[in-house]
């Protein structure tokens, strides 16, 4: 794994207020790797669905944010880690409309669809991991200072 | 052996402390009135410093009375407590950081230490010791007491901080006779969005309106939560007989809704909060029309 761009990060998700800082960070982030303005949109909005899921589902975790390259292409991935419950059915889980405590049922399947690479690590008892990678569709001209 | 002298009967090292601190108030308090924690904050004259300072002492004093020099709760310290996070307070919007202020308390307590040695001169070295210590976890007690209480000043600055900026961001503006509008901003948390739904449900009430406009023009992230928030207003205006169009829908929201999968099909939306605007003109039959000719004028 490639590091750079300064995006290297670890932030705690405890509270609503945490939810914000972890957007904010996001969006930031992406930004500052070429994301166009729809990409960001839809990490941020993953993101937001995922932190979320790790405050309400898994009793707060936290999320790791870097800067990956492949190909020459930039891409920025994120983990998000809680302790909770784990998930008992991942397929359950990921499909539309099925919820485990009060919402939609869209955060997880719909947070899956918003980036280019998704993998849920969970099993009943041990926790959550999800990591999503979205890469920047075009070419960054942010490699040539590395 | 030399004898204690006041009160004849030598007592705790507390209570060599207590006496100490109460017949030195006077020369603790000027010393005190010239470190940078009392001087910054009482600026007005230093008899006020001295004042303030003589206080505190008192204060230390009644709690080594009560033999609590390292509990930060004993009664003692109620009655400077105020007085404490006032100067604490001042010192943070004079820019200093925590690190920096707990520092200038720290520098209250060498002056004091200097004073009861001088005092005890004459005690036993042990005496001396056990004396200095007493005094130690006493001016350590004042510093945490005097931090804590800075501390929660800012939790609850932040708390109210909070609060007053719910009841800022949520206004309701009426646009027609019918028509009000919610021009949301930031993040629609779960304590905003019920906020925003009871301002918009008595605006509907108070303006007899028939349609809210809810935009959401400032909101920089539209999550599935957000969207169930947009949903259940919609819903409950509704239910109150009025129609909800949520407008301020950007390329980039438009297209991560539908990546999402939330379906807002059952909500009216437009891009903008003129077309939502026009959107409800036209449903409440109010024609707008361009400016006739000059000369046409209607009267």
């Amino acid at each position: 794994m490639h590091t750079g761009a300064g995006v290297e990060a670890r932030l705690p998700i405890r509270s609503d207020m945490d939810l914000v800082w972890v957007r904010q960070h996001v969006r930031q982030a992406a930004a500052k790797l070429g994301f166009g303005l729809v990409d960001q949109t839809k990490l941020v909005t993953a993101a937001s669905e995922l932190a979320r899921n790790a405050l309400v589902h898994g009793g707060g975790g936290m999320m790791e944010a870097s800067h990956v390259t492949a190909e020459g292409t930039d891409g920025l991935r994120l983990t998000f880690s809680d302790s909770g419950p784990g998930i008992p059915d991942l397929d359950r889980a990921l499909s539309d409309g099925y919820t485990s405590g009060g919402g939609l049922g869209m955060g997880l399947g719909g947070a899956r669809r918003l980036v280019h690479e998704f993998a849920v690590d969970s099993a009943p008892g041990s926790g959550t991991t999800v990591r999503v990678t979205s890469w920047v569709s075009r070419p960054s001209r942010l490699r040539e200072d590395v | 052996m030399p004898q204690h002298e006041t009160g004849g009967t030598p007592g705790t090292p507390a209570h060599t402390v207590r006496d100490f601190l109460l017949r030195r108030s006077e020369q603790i308090a000027q010393r005190w009135a010239d470190e940078p924690l009392f001087r910054s904050v009482f600026t007005v004259s230093r008899e006020e410093a001295v004042e303030a300072g003589k206080a505190v002492v008192e204060a230390l004093a009644q709690v080594a009375d009560s033999q609590r020099v390292e509990d930060p709760d004993a009664a003692g310290f109620t009655g400077v407590r105020e007085q404490l996070a006032r100067m604490g307070a001042a010192r943070s919007r004079a820019g200093l950081s925590t690190t920096q202020v707990a520092s200038e308390l720290a520098a209250l307590r060498p002056p004091v230490e200097n004073l009861l040695i001088a005092d005890l001169e004459e005690e036993t070295p042990e005496r001396q010791r056990e004396c200095a210590t007493a005094l130690n976890v006493l001016m350590g007690t004042l510093r945490l007491v005097a931090m804590q209480t800075a501390l929660s000043e800012g939790q609850e600055l932040i708390d109210r901080q909070r609060l007053q900026l719910l009841e800022v961001a949520t206004p309701v503006i009426k646009l027609w006779d019918g028509i009000v509008a919610v021009p949301l901003i930031g993040t629609l948390d779960s304590a905003r969005s019920q906020v925003v739904m009871e301002t918009l449900l008595n605006a509907v009430v108070d303006q007899h309106a028939r349609f809210a406009i809810l935009d959401i023009t400032g909101v920089p992230t539209v999550d599935s939560l957000v969207a169930q928030h947009l949903m259940k207003t919609v819903a409950a205006a509704r239910l109150m007989g009025a129609e909800c169009v949520v407008s301020g829908i950007r390329p980039a929201i438009a297209q991560t809704i539908v990546h999402l999968g939330l379906d807002l099909g059952t909500v009216k939306t437009r891009a903008s909060l003129a077309d939502a605007l026009g959107y409800c003109l036209h449903e409440l039959g109010a024609n707008i029309v361009n400016a006739a000719p000059a000369g046409a004028g209607r009267r």
